[in-house]
């Protein structure tokens, strides 16, 4: 699960993690009102999405009088900001985060994940800050330092003297301090909410000598959300798809793309595979679904009434292949669901696995209008070649 | 031979009175699995499908022999139920659970790595080798034993590959899921090695996806130390960036895990991938046609 920069700075507060003064504001008169509570000029006006990229796209501001603060929170909060992030169309800007602004003298960049291979938590520092860290460990491999984290341990005091000695030239004891104390804090805040991922970036000295967070990212780990209650308090449903936020309250694994062909599966594996299939076969898939390894009854009826009122889907594919579950039960609730909502567009069925004949028997004596596929690709061309 | 489990296995299913463990207890021992108890705390002295109910892990070791587990243990309580099956010296521990969170499970991989079992998932539809023994919940009778060494981070898509490979005559030794999640217990590289040592082992077929780099690390052992014909398949060339695609291990994120580059690498280093997933037997077929891997001709 994503938050939002302000968000995850009134977290890294909480933490004692050092952020610029600043408030969310909802509205230009907000975003004035704020401002005028600051320190500054300069302030700074930051759309608030989840998105990264904001920068690039416009969605980050100087201002230079409560007058400019309006303007330009006038400007972000009334279109959709677009980013290398968002997609062509953009995303709705619904609150900017008003700052002071400061002056930077160094730029850092500080970050925690998981390391899989490894299976613990690794700090990642840079002292390229502002950029991408991706780039900068492809382009300046030398830059990105690692500490791997003993989660028996936690995250030792020599570990941040690896990294804050460093750093060239060695800034002065005052500073160093508060970077391992940032450094400790930001492990501490990871390990205590189940994050997946913190990201300082850039991590700043400013010209008075001061570390402060400039920006914070925070993504959590969606299954430890039932004992992070207050973090699932912060999701923000006007982030994500209409359909998805439907689709998960129907306990739904899916994901909207952007071609036309309705895709529902059994299994992520195998809901990923047919996604390639119908690629494959020339076609664009309009969603992910997976309506888990053992679907039911209920779960395929669902599944198909989000496929369905997503107006793009020219075409629906289901792919299910029945385990323990019988392919007879999961053909009844094929029929069942198709029944209980009106499907106007060319349906593909393939079923394999525990009793495929009597699933394919109960398909055909159905007086729906399916087209039953023998296999996969067959299936995948015969979706395909509905929409072509 | 078979790796990890056969018919002498003993297997103690964890959460065996909930639905799930209760369901695939029955799904097991109808396979012929040797199952000899399970374990719920607090429900001791019950039985399910005439195996007796323990209150603990070490009972089922110590009264019946117990060296490897099954766990249908909800995600909140799964890493202790591992931490469980490990201190009481259980070898094989099987998790199916889903939803487990992850630094549970940077916790749990560093306790099992400490106690010398093997951990299977989780978030995983189990191991079985063929005519033996199954210790999970896949459809048992999909599968047919021979040659094929089956290793998969998927579900429902390691069935489908599974029916192929039986529907063109291939059978396999043992198939693994090790897993969907981010952090699992055994990599692509641990069974393997185990494969190579196998002698009824004449093959590999690797079913990857998306996220991290487990396929890329596999492909680059194979290269230098499989000497069996492997093949291979990714899932989700199509799958967008920052996506979680269901399993929470299927994620491209920071550029790495995507299948492109899964692909590549594979080929890079010699081994035959398949792109078309509905033409996997027959691709099977003619990778591994020159050892004799269906049991028939053993």
């Amino acid at each position: 699960m994503k938050i939002h920069e302000f968000q995850a700075k009134d977290l890294f507060r909480t933490f004692g993690i050092p952020v610029p003064s600043g408030k969310v504001a909802y509205t230009p008169g907000q975003a004035v009102e704020v401002a005028q509570g600051l320190p500054g000029p300069p302030w700074v006006v930051k759309a608030q999405i989840h998105a990264g990229g904001r920068g690039k796209g416009g969605g980050i501001r100087v201002a230079n009088s409560p007058h400019e603060v309006g303007k330009a929170a006038d400007e972000v909060l009334s279109n959709p900001l677009i980013t290398p992030q968002t997609g062509p169309s953009g995303q709705k800007v619904r609150q900017v985060l008003v700052e002071e602004g400061l002056d930077i003298e160094r730029e850092f960049y500080l970050g925690i994940v998981i390391d899989r291979k490894l299976a613990s938590p690794v700090m990642i520092f840079s002292q390229a800050g502002g950029m991408e860290i991706e780039e900068v460990s492809s382009k300046h491999p030398e830059l990105v330092l690692l500490e791997t984290i003993d989660i028996t341990q936690g995250f030792m005091p020599y570990q941040a003297r690896n990294l804050s000695y460093a750093i060239e030239p060695i800034p002065d004891k005052e500073v160093l301090k508060v970077f391992s104390a940032i450094t400790s804090q930001l492990y501490k805040l990871f390990i205590t909410k189940d994050c997946s991922l913190v990201e300082i970036n850039p991590l700043v000295i400013t010209k008075s000598g001061k570390p402060v967070a400039l920006d914070a990212k925070i993504n959590f780990d969606d299954n430890a959300l039932f004992r992070q209650k207050e973090v699932a308090h912060l999701h923000d449903p006007y982030e994500m798809d209409e359909l998805e936020v439907k689709a998960s309250q129907y306990n739904l694994n899916y994901i909207r793309l952007d071609g036309n062909i309705g895709a529902m599966v059994n299994g992520a594996g195998l809901a990923m595979a047919t996604m390639d299939l119908i690629k494959l076969a020339g076609a664009e898939p309009a969603n992910f679904l997976d309506v888990g390894g053992g679907a039911s009854e209920e779960m395929v009826t669902n599944g198909l009434k989000i496929i369905l009122s997503d107006a793009r889907v020219k075409a629906i594919l289901i792919n299910i292949f029945g385990g323990i579950m019988r392919c007879d039960v999961l053909a009844r609730g094929v029929v069942k669901a198709a029944k209980e909502v009106d499907i106007k567009v060319p349906l593909i069925v393939r079923l394999e696995g525990t009793n495929v004949e009597e699933g394919r028997q109960i398909l055909r004596n159905s007086d729906l209008d399916f087209s039953v596929a023998k296999d996969m690709e067959e299936a995948a061309r015969m979706v395909a070649s509905q929409v072509s | 031979m078979s790796i990890l489990i056969d018919e002498n296995t003993k297997v103690v299913v964890q959460g065996i009175t909930g639905k799930e463990g209760t369901f695939h207890t029955r799904q097991m021992l109808a396979y012929g699995t040797n199952i000899v108890a399970g374990v719920t705390p607090g429900k001791g002295g019950q039985t399910v499908e005439g195996i007796p109910v323990l209150n603990r892990i070490r009972d089922a070791v110590d009264r019946y022999g117990a060296n490897a587990s099954c766990i249908f243990v909800p995600p909140p309580f799964a890493s202790d139920a591992i931490f469980e099956a490990a201190d009481a010296g259980i070898h094989v521990i099987v998790c199916i659970t889903e939803g487990i969170p992850t630094l549970d499970m940077v916790k749990t991989a560093h306790f099992i790595g400490k106690h010398g079992s093997l951990l299977i998932g989780p978030n995983t539809p189990g191991i079985i080798s063929p005519g033996k023994t199954k210790v999970g919940i896949m459809p048992g009778h999909i599968h047919k034993r021979g040659g094929v060494g089956v290793i998969s981070r998927s579900g429902t898509l390691t069935y489908e590959v599974v029916d192929q490979l039986t529907r063109v005559g291939l059978g396999q030794s043992t198939c693994i899921g090790i897993g969907g999640d981010a952090i699992v217990g055994t990599s692509f590289i641990d069974h393997l090695r185990w494969f190579k040592e196998d002698r009824e082992t004449k093959g590999a077929v690797l079913i990857g996806e998306i996220g991290g780099t487990a396929e890329e690390e596999a492909a680059e052992y194979i290269e230098e130390a499989f000497d069996k014909p492997v093949l291979a398949f990714i899932a989700g060339q199509t799958a967008p960036p920052g996506r979680r695609m269901g399993h929470a291990g299927a994620i491209i994120s920071g550029g790495k895990g995507k299948a492109e580059d899964k692909i590549n690498s594979l080929k890079s280093h010699g081994i035959t991938v398949v792109l078309n997933l509905g033409q996997l037997g027959q691709m099977a077929l003619e990778v591994f046609k020159d050892s004799r891997t269906s049991l028939a001709k053993n």
